[in-house]
């Protein structure tokens, strides 16, 4: 069984996964409420990618992390724990307690490439599929099956 | 209650689940290809159901598997055989639950839906669990886990295909999070195997639906809430007795809401979320009883909820209910496909118990000599509810489970002595809201975390 996100604040960071070989995700931009940031960390080369939903590139994206790509780590560090992070990543960050600072360092210190494999729009998409799961109407017929799926005080 | 029932061997039940294991374990190489001399897990499980009227169409099943050349009609097959198993081991089990605690169980037939039309996303469903079983869990890769995303984001919004849609979802989750299969040291089989097989039963039309048949009328009275989630749903089961307005006997019942959810959405969040849905959360939560006209009730013992046959009733303290009225309650059957192990959940209610933590944290009970391992891990965060408390409790409401081969029970509320005064303390005490200092403050985070992707939905969601 995987263990439930902790809690985070998520005005920042709306959405951030472990995903499709990437940690990625959607940072709210800090002047324009409309306007949404994709960023993206491959696993094992740290390949970055940050951009508008609208296909622009960010600025602050060139030669190396931006402040996007920080945030999204942070976050990732704080609903995922560092542990499974750094796990999916391949990254070489030390054991133990590992924040979202140190872990960003030390796979900006192997000088990654920017990633050119242009997956910002499968990245949205995939925002709004969770985004969505918040349009579905419960139900109070019962769901037998949810019994397969205890819960846990354990934390990620 | 006779706890000293529960310890005993049951008969058959190893055979059982020896012919299960040897099933879930030809799912790791995958049935793809023919298996290879020696292991030959579904022909167990075709012996198995030998003399049963599955026994044809699995052995057919089991013979193509073999060799192979398995097809998805095979598989739906294979997955009845293993969940037959299990309903035998249910049926066992829970015949001990009922001694020990003295229960009475109803002997009604749940009716069975007429068949009814394939639909394309059962067979789309049915499509992916057959990839998954070719595969095999050694063969996991993001691209044949990825497949049930669509499958599932089809089926969310209609309410008929919620079971499959839910269970789907958790699952892909769980082997999404465990790719590539290639680098994992060991697989949760019998988990893996529980999930493929129910969700390939229930890409059967009709299989998941559980007829209406008939109405309540009467008081409910609440004794406790089981919470159940996964990263993407969730769902809170009221147990309670029902007293029917006829004056016939008591029985046993459950009402449920659930909600499909953002994985983001936790703790006080979820119940937000079912709150608005539901009545009988707050009822619960304040230890008050609700009267019922005209509910919605199946043959196993489920409430289809609708607030508009309820309204608030008297005060109904639930140790009180546990006491009195919880012992000459009569509980419900369980539908015939539903018949599984994970699924007993027996409401008791337990009292003269000693308690001891080991080095490990872990809870015991023994009961009339009997240890009773107490599963803490289930009492849900977003309540008043500890551990600690369950340790010092001298009375507790909770519901006999099994899992990995003993009985166990999971706390529903206890009694505990504050300042030498005798205190209530329920898992789903904040299903309605609290007061509570830390309650409060868990409230405020889920409404913000909440506020905030609504605000992002309505601003980039397509409407």
């Amino acid at each position: 069984m995987v263990p439930p996100a902790r809690p985070r604040k998520l005005a920042k960071v709306p959405f951030v996964e472990l995903a499709d070989g990437r940690l990625q995700g959607v940072v709210s931009s800090g002047s324009d409420i409309g306007r949404v940031y994709v960023s993206s960390v491959a696993t094992g080369t740290f390949a970055f990618a940050c951009s508008t939903n609208n296909n622009r590139p960010c600025g602050g994206a060139h030669g190396s992390f931006c402040n996007h790509i920080g945030a999204l780590i942070n976050e990732a560090v704080l609903q995922y724990g560092a542990p499974r992070v750094v796990r999916y990543l391949k990254a070489d960050a030390p054991e133990g307690d590992t924040d979202g600072a140190g872990l960003a360092s030390a796979m900006r210190s192997t000088r990654p490439q920017a990633d050119t494999t242009k997956a910002a729009a499968s990245v949205f998409s995939r925002f709004l599929r969770h985004l969505a799961y918040l349009e579905h109407a419960p139900v109070t017929a019962p769901l037998p099956e949810m019994q397969f799926f205890p819960p846990t005080r354990a934390v990620a | 209650m006779r706890a000293d029932l529960l310890a005993g061997p049951v008969e058959g039940l190893d055979e059982a689940l020896e012919a299960v294991d040897a099933f879930d374990q030809a799912l790791v190489a995958g049935l793809l290809r023919p298996q290879p001399a020696g292991t030959a897990g579904p022909t167990r499980l075709a012996d198995a159901v030998l003399g049963t009227p599955l026994a044809a169409g699995v052995a057919e099943a089991a013979a193509k598997a073999a060799a192979g050349a398995a097809g998805e009609d095979h598989f739906v097959a294979l997955a009845a055989a293993r969940t037959a198993l299990h309903g035998s081991v249910h049926d066992a089990l829970l015949t001990r639950v009922d001694e020990a605690a003295g229960r009475q169980r109803g002997a009604d037939v749940v009716p069975v839906a007429a068949g009814q039309p394939t639909a394309n996303l059962l067979t789309a469903a049915r499509a992916w669990l057959s990839d998954l079983a070719r595969c095999g869990w050694q063969g996991l890769d993001h691209e044949v886990v990825s497949g049930a995303a669509e499958v599932v984001s089809a089926m969310l919004p209609d309410p008929s295909l919620r079971r499959l849609a839910t269970l789907l979802d958790g699952f892909a989750a769980e082997l999404a999070a465990s790719c590539p299969g290639a680098s994992l040291e060991r697989f949760p089989l019998r988990r893996w195997g529980d999930l493929w097989s129910r969700g390939m039963l229930l890409t059967v039309p009709g299989a998941a639906v559980a007829p209406v048949t008939g109405t309540a009328d009467g008081r409910l009275l609440p004794l406790g809430i089981d919470v159940t989630e996964h990263a993407t749903a969730a769902q809170a089961q009221v147990h309670a007795v029902f007293e029917p307005a006829d004056g016939s006997a008591p029985r046993l019942v459950r009402a449920s809401v659930s909600v499909p959810k953002p994985d983001t959405v936790v703790g006080a969040g979820i119940w937000q979320l079912m709150r608005p849905h539901m009545s009988l959360l707050a009822a619960a939560g304040e230890g008050c009883s609700m009267d019922l006209t005209g509910m919605p009730v199946t043959a196993e013992g489920d409430l289809v909820w609708s607030d508009e046959h309820a309204r608030p009733g008297e005060p109904a303290e639930a140790f009180a209910t546990a006491r009195v009225a919880l012992p000459t309650a009569t509980a419900p059957v369980t539908a015939p496909l539903d018949r599984h192990p994970a699924r007993i959940a027996v409401p008791v209610f337990l009292e003269g118990y000693t308690t001891r933590t080991d080095d490990e944290g872990r809870l015991t009970f023994t009961v009339a000599g009997l240890d009773l391992v107490v599963d803490t891990d289930r009492i849900p965060a977003a309540g008043p509810l500890t551990p600690e408390a369950v340790a010092k409790s001298g009375a507790c409401i909770g519901l006999i489970r099994w899992d990995a081969g003993s009985f166990g029970v999971q706390p529903l509320a206890v009694e505990t002595t504050v300042r030498k005064k005798v205190t209530a303390v329920h898992a789903g005490a904040w299903a309605g809201g609290t007061t509570d200092k830390a309650g409060a403050r868990a409230e405020k985070a889920a409404t913000d975390a909440a506020k905030v992707l609504s605000e992002r939905a309505g601003r980039l969601l397509r409407k």
